[in-house]
């Protein structure tokens, strides 16, 4: 494998509605176990992927929450969130799990633009 | 310039998956290399060799099958996704005990390393989302 490209990857869909949010998540895992340096920015419905208090078993899913709070331990804990997104939807950062960095439009067309490969989800 | 294509949408649920096919016949048409294809999702459909669409419709399955003999490109189908979805191949039928396989010719099914390698070999990675 040639340099380490550093990717960044989009999250904009709700948690269990569709298998987007556990497919991003594996894709961050594996780029991870590659050593690529990852950035998680959560937009649109995607921003409630880092809401607390999930009951995922409740609809028979696996908690996706958990999986967030084990991107640490593979050296990724650059996460944003998109401040628009979470004036749509009523939400402060506060009230969200992870710790992630709040990002205006501008500050998302930088990270965009910092990072080699942008995968959506 | 070298692309790699990731297709998360499944074929005639969304656009896009027809949208990825032509995009991948475009690009190649213009002179630039496909590294890989990396179906993903319910992208991973598209590696099913029992798609029967009408014959007044485009065949993206096999759209994709001829594409890859004319280029000799790499169509990666996750494996992961791809099990859950019950697209297997011949190792995965006798793994899970199933009664037939049906992954196409020319796809073949493998892990999200595959991804990362893409990620890391080609100048650029254009997802086709769902």
């Amino acid at each position: 494998m040639s340099d380490k490209k550093k990717v960044l990857i989009i999250n904009r869909r709700a948690p269990y509605g569709r298998s987007n949010a556990r497919d991003s998540l594996d894709v961050a895992l594996t780029c991870g176990v590659f050593e690529m340096p990852i950035s998680l920015l959560f937009a649109d419905d995607g921003i409630f992927q880092l809401l607390g208090g999930h009951q995922a078993k409740e609809i028979g899913q696996k908690n996706l929450s958990a999986n967030l709070a084990a991107l640490p331990m593979y050296d990724i804990d650059q996460l944003f969130v998109c401040e628009s997104s979470l004036n749509t939807h009523g939400l402060a950062s506060d009230q969200l799990d992870h710790n992630p960095t709040v990002v205006d439009q501008k500050a998302i067309q930088q990270l965009i633009q910092s990072h080699d490969v942008v995968l959506t989800f | 310039m070298k692309f790699s294509i990731v297709v998360q949408a499944a074929p005639y649920s969304c656009q896009s998956a027809e949208t990825a096919y032509r995009f991948a016949k475009t690009l190649l048409d213009k002179g630039h290399d496909l590294h890989r294809v990396f179906f993903y999702g319910d992208g991973v459909h598209t590696g099913s060799a029992l798609a029967s669409p009408p014959q007044d419709e485009p065949n993206i399955p096999a759209n994709w099958q001829a594409l890859a003999a004319d280029h000799d490109l790499d169509l990666v189908v996750c494996i992961a996704a791809a099990v859950r979805r019950g697209v297997l191949d011949d190792k995965e039928a006798g793994r899970y005990s199933k009664s037939g396989s049906n992954l196409a010719d020319g796809f073949e099914l493998s892990g999200l390393g595959q991804l990362a390698d893409a990620i890391a070999q080609s100048d650029r990675v254009v997802t086709f989302g769902a």
